[in-house]
């Protein structure tokens, strides 16, 4: 059997079909192909691709075939695409899991995940008692620079949160307090509430999603880029060099944040009391100093740092858990958010039920 | 006729530091094009200028009669389909199979093709860098050497007519350099793909350029251009015979 190609063969033109030559090899008794090409015109892909499908069919149907009719170049590649036979076992079917394994599959994950997170917080704890004897290795300057990231770069956000926070509050209070008469109540409302809980959760969140997920994304990329294991293999230990100065930094913080966030939270509510509520300067003032006292602040503080603790940790934490590629940085990242969400508002929790217990 | 790249008096700057100045050479149709020179001098980054990753401080680049560097960003586009290029370390997708990287341009550019005929094609290129069976793995479940044979099928996906490659044999064992060699090689035979190559490994240089180009990390600029072979038994240039004897300037012809 003969196939004479021509014409021009490339991939612009779609793939030509190869069914008819098939059927016709089907249908023929010659037990071979044979090919011209003199009219051949340029050629690329899309007759590497037809003549392959040709050859697999003769393969099935132990048809032979004399390729002396091709272009040198032809037989070059078709050479070439069947130099490296498939290999066995390459190609893999995805597996269906059993719902029960599955179950067990993530159970073990979860048991890993927990061990793995209790490892962390017991190297970070060592590295800060080295760090307290003076003795743990890292460099003042990323202490510095992580101060400067986590805290004067954060301020503009943290004042814009606040201060709108400070504004909703004021006016879900006003429209409440106001049928009786008590508008000046919303200064106690809002100092209260952002001093004591609000501030340190707005903050704490505003925090993971801006410092948190960068630590991830940035451990994850040095562990893409094999800068941890560069740290190990020079007897730096990674926790010490790159989670230390940015849990410090964070720790320190987070309180001033805190104490900045109460401070904007109240002039937002200050800012509906004055141009909203007809109230003067002085008596919202004086309503807000009468009515938060230290047994707000101090806790507002307490959770402030805790969040923030818990922000580092899980950004720390899931940059050192990345996998080794671009999607894994990204994975890292949105993990570390999540993480540390779901740790503050858990704390929060905590939080609220101590105070209950303790009456303040 | 025009050559088919031509650089014209191009000079390459990071801001005020300028790397490479005066650059003037043609790259004909069918060559083995080796971009060479010592380490810094500015290898990866005229490669860079010539699929228009950077623009030049100075100076044009012409693919055929058009001037590249100032064409509009359509008429780049057009040019660079027929540009395949394979980075460093591949450049693979980390998100996508194998299969779906080297699909990526196809479906670009050649959308008339339905999936199944994407597909085949994706297999074929595959096959040919002999990784027939590996469609559906992801690069990050493939060595090094897999991952750069990938890039090349890739960068060939569209029959391109031009391949620029970054340091084929970085981070290769020396077999596995020899045979990515020698896959070049077969495909600038049979195709007529026209090559260009940035490399500064010896052996690599002799087996496969027919031209090349030196940068001189001194002068800061083009020394020497011609086949390497000549180059290191006649260049006038010490530096040129030093770099391709290994350092030996007596330019013994090995």
């Amino acid at each position: 059997m003969i196939v004479a190609l021509s014409g021009d063969w490339v991939l612009q033109g779609g793939i030509p079909d190869a069914t008819p030559v098939l059927r016709e090899l089907d249908q023929a008794e010659s037990r071979e192909i044979e090919y011209r090409s003199e009219e051949l015109g340029a050629w690329g892909s899309g007759l590497l691709t037809f003549l392959l499908r040709i050859a697999e069919a003769a393969r099935r149907g132990t048809v032979g075939e004399d390729r002396s009719g091709l272009p040198e170049g032809v037989r070059g590649m078709l050479r070439l695409a069947e130099a490296v036979p498939e290999k066995a076992g390459a190609t893999r079917s995805e597996e269906e899991a059993l719902p029960l394994t599955r179950i067990g599959l993530t159970t073990i994950e979860a048991s890993k995940d927990v061990l793995a997170t209790l490892t962390f917080i017991g190297q970070t704890t060592v590295a800060f008692g080295r760090f307290l004897v003076g003795r743990a290795s890292y460099r003042r300057a990323d202490f510095w620079i992580a101060v400067e990231q986590a805290g004067v770069e954060a301020m503009p956000i943290v004042a814009l949160v606040s201060f709108l926070m400070g504004v909703i509050l004021a006016f879900v209070g006003a429209i409440q307090l106001q049928q009786f008469g008590a508008a000046i109540y919303v200064a106690d409302l809002v100092g209260i509430a952002m001093v004591r809980d609000v501030s340190a959760l707005m903050t704490g969140i505003v925090m993971a999603g801006r410092s948190g997920a960068a630590y991830a994304a940035e451990i994850g990329s040095m562990q893409v880029n094999e800068e941890v294991d560069a740290l190990t293999t020079i007897g730096v230990s990674p926790v010490e060099f790159l989670v230390l100065p940015r849990v410090l930094a964070l720790v320190l913080m987070m309180p001033l944040l805190t104490v900045y966030a109460d401070f904007v939270s109240i002039l937002g509510g200050l800012f509906v009391g004055v141009t909203m509520l007809d109230q003067s300067f002085s008596a919202y003032a004086n309503q807000t100093l009468n009515a938060v006292s230290l047994t707000h602040f101090l806790p507002g503080i307490l959770k402030g740092t805790t969040y923030g603790v818990i922000v580092a940790m899980a950004g720390c934490l899931r940059g050192l858990q990345s996998g080794r590629s671009s999607l894994a940085v990204g994975a890292a990242a949105t993990s570390a958010v999540v993480t540390a969400i779901v740790l503050i508002i858990a704390a929060a929790g905590v939080f609220s039920v101590l105070s209950y217990i303790l009456g303040i | 006729m025009s050559a088919l790249i031509g650089v014209r008096g191009l000079t390459m700057a990071y801001g005020d530091f300028v790397l490479m100045r005066d650059l003037d050479f043609d790259i004909e149709r069918g060559d083995v094009f080796v971009i060479m020179g010592g380490s810094g001098c500015g290898k990866s980054t005229l490669l860079r200028h010539l699929i228009g990753l950077k623009e030049p401080a100075a100076g044009s680049i012409h693919y055929g009669d058009v001037d590249f560097t100032h064409a509009d960003q359509a008429r780049r586009d057009q040019i660079l389909r027929n540009v395949g290029v394979l980075f460093q370390s591949g450049a693979l997708y980390s998100s996508l199979t194998l299969a779906e990287n080297v699909s990526l341009p196809i479906e670009e550019y050649l959308p008339e093709l339905s999936r199944d005929e994407v597909r085949e094609v994706a297999s074929l290129k595959l096959s040919l860098v002999g990784l027939a069976g590996f469609e559906d793995y992801y690069p990050s479940q493939i060595s090094g050497g897999m991952k750069k044979r990938a890039g090349l099928a890739r960068a060939l996906a569209l029959d391109p007519e031009v391949l620029c490659i970054d340091e084929p044999s970085a981070g290769l064992d020396p077999i596995s350099s020899k045979l990515l060699d020698e896959l070049i090689l077969e495909l600038s035979e049979s195709l007529g793909t026209t090559i260009v190559i940035v490399t500064h490994e010896l052996a690599s240089i002799f087996d496969i350029a027919t031209t090349s180009v030196f940068l001189d990390v001194e002068s800061r600029t083009m020394t020497a251009l011609g086949p390497p072979k000549e180059l290191r038994d006649h260049s006038p240039d010490p530096a040129v015979r030093a770099f391709l004897n290994r350092g030996d300037e007596g330019g013994q012809t090995a």
